[in-house]
């Protein structure tokens, strides 16, 4: 017969150890649920046949992570006026240390972040994980990608060299041509009547403030609308497309024409 | 909580009604208005917009303001089998609270919101700075000669504000003297176009360099058969044509002055196509317009309105 036996003092050793280290994250979680919250978002329940193709999303995720890293170190040496322009991406390409290496990080990182919302999108396309209740989040998405590509835009002309500056020039006017609104839009992008040193800084501003910020809102939406949501198991799968989390409430409409349909212990 | 059980209950979908009709037709008659008289057509496509999105608008609202809205009969039975909770007060201390924190909220974010959205919008298109270039004496123009003439539009604002020209003298009828000046930015989408042709030292001529109080100006003889843009291939004739291309018409031209023996190009204009060359060239003229609009036919119906320009 076992008798149990009694734990060593190596063992007690290690549990208040354990005790100390969590002490914080238990101090944390008393008093704002941070850290439950961080599980829910973490530690979710995905379809068991989720694979490869699932990841897109994140690693889209990840490399507008790394142009915000990247663009915000960048900033710290740019200088957005027509005469210092491009002597500082000079500077920060061949003088500081390892300027090379974040200055090519942000501009290769550019086109991959593009390439996997494409590919993002490709797979929710081929997968029908737009359909509903996700149209909503499909819609989100279409959005930072218009934003990700007028990132691209305004981001271009900044090494202000010929290239930058004609491809803007062109840019620019061709916007103007759209009907009605173009002129106008034109010349709020122009910064006035001519191309100059307000192109130069309202291109900058938008680049690194404002697209960026406006990004970072819609990403947390769509990240909010997958955890809400679920994600959605592929086309092959033998489960039901929509699995629900037990802990969810149901949704309160389901639709203007069809019946409401309660779940169990709904908040109300 | 009870009020707001009801509200996803039942749904809300808005009555029949007409009035977004007479808003379409508003609105139509406004865009209409814009082209053919922004004056009357315009106003009044306004106020009739204005007066069916008023009434579009009561209608829409009447349920949440307390009034019993038309009902089609089927969805009368459907809302018939639901039940309603007894109303409460009618304008409860709550709701008080909540419409006035809106309010308030509305009204100072507001406040706060319209200057500095005006800020980042309007500079584009206010008090924008008249120029007047000196491109150097007449008398550095031979008569029938093109010149390749860059300059600064601002020397303040620095090379940002180089700028290109292509000018010829087309020598004087009667006492009035004449020049062909055409700007060098393509009618299609801006790039600067290039004289089709040798210029400078392959002729055997110098360049003639000129410090104006517009800073450097280079005058760089050339022979051109034509003008040409590198990025889509656009190309002009001599009197700035259209011959070939995307280019939607023919090249700006800025108009000029003699001041004190001095060529001054003034404002730039859009020019659809031009009859005639040199000083017997009739010009139609227009207000100056982004690259890529159209300024005559039918398409200009998509640019009834212009910022201001110089």
């Amino acid at each position: 017969m076992a008798v149990r036996r009694q734990p060593s003092k190596a063992e007690l050793r290690r549990k208040q150890a354990m005790a100390a280290a969590l002490y914080p994250l238990d101090w944390i979680e008393e008093r704002s649920g941070l850290v439950g919250a961080t599980r829910y978002f973490l530690f979710r329940k995905v379809p068991a046949d989720s694979g490869w193709w699932h990841t897109l999303g994140s690693a889209s995720l990840t490399a507008f992570l790394v142009q915000a890293v990247t663009g915000v170190i960048l900033a710290m040496y740019y200088k957005p006026s027509p005469h210092d322009a491009y002597s500082s991406i000079q500077n920060i390409t061949d003088d500081l240390t390892l300027g090379w290496l974040v200055r090519g990080m942000h501009k290769w990182g550019a086109s991959i972040f593009i390439i996997l919302m494409f590919l993002h999108m490709g797979r929710v396309f081929l997968f029908g994980a737009y359909k509903y209740p996700r149209e909503l989040n499909w819609i989100v998405g279409v959005m930072i990608l218009l934003l990700g590509m007028l990132e691209g835009f305004t981001g271009y002309l900044l090494p202000w060299d010929q290239t930058a500056y004609w491809a803007t020039v062109v840019g620019i006017n061709l916007n103007g041509t759209a009907p009605i609104a173009g002129p106008w839009l034109a010349q709020f992008l122009r910064g006035g009547q001519e191309i100059g040193a307000n192109t130069l800084t309202i291109f900058y501003s938008m680049h690194m403030l404002l697209i960026p910020g406006a990004i970072i809102g819609l990403i947390t939406l769509h990240l909010y609308l997958v955890i809400r949501l679920g994600v959605s198991s592929p086309p092959w799968s033998k489960e039901a497309a929509d699995l629900k989390r037990a802990d969810e409430p149901q949704p309160l409409r389901t639709g203007l024409t069809q019946p409401v349909v309660r779940g169990g212990g709904g908040p109300e | 909580m009870a009020e707001q059980d009801n509200l996803h209950d039942e749904p809300h979908l808005p009555s029949p009604t007409l009035w977004p009709i007479g808003f379409a037709i508003g609105i139509a008659v406004l865009l209409i208005g814009l082209i053919i008289n922004p004056l009357w057509l315009s106003t009044i496509g306004g106020g009739i917009a204005l007066v069916f999105g008023f009434l579009w608008a009561r209608g829409a609202t009447a349920e949440l303001r307390g009034r019993a809205a038309h009902v089609e009969p089927e969805r009368a039975e459907a809302r018939a089998a639901a039940v309603h909770p007894p109303a409460g007060e009618r304008f409860s201390r709550n709701k008080f609270l909540e419409f006035s924190t809106l309010g308030l909220g509305g009204v100072i974010g507001g406040i706060v919101t319209v200057p500095v959205a005006g800020f980042a919008v309007l500079p584009a298109f206010l008090k924008q700075k008249k120029h007047e270039i000196d491109v150097g004496p007449v008398t550095d123009f031979a008569e029938g000669q093109w010149y390749v003439a860059t300059f600064m539009f601002d020397p303040s604002e620095g090379d940002v504000s180089r700028r290109t020209a292509f000018i010829r003298n087309n020598g004087s009828t009667g006492n009035v003297p004449s020049f062909t000046i055409i700007s060098n930015r393509c009618a299609h989408l801006g790039c600067p176009v290039q004289a089709n042709g040798p210029s400078g030292a392959i002729l055997g001529m110098k360049d003639v360099i000129e410090q104006t109080k517009n800073g450097k100006v280079t005058l760089s003889p050339t022979v051109p058969a034509g003008f040409g843009c590198p990025c889509h291939g656009g190309q002009y004739d001599t009197e700035g044509n259209r011959t070939a291309g995307p280019p939607v018409r023919a090249l700006d031209r800025y108009d000029f002055e003699i001041k004190n023996g001095h060529v001054v190009l003034l404002s730039t204009y859009s020019v659809s196509h031009v009859e005639n060359t040199g000083a017997q060239a009739k010009i139609h003229k227009y207000k100056l317009v982004g690259p890529g609009e159209h300024i005559d036919g039918i398409e200009q119906v998509f640019y009834p309105l212009n910022p201001p320009h110089h």
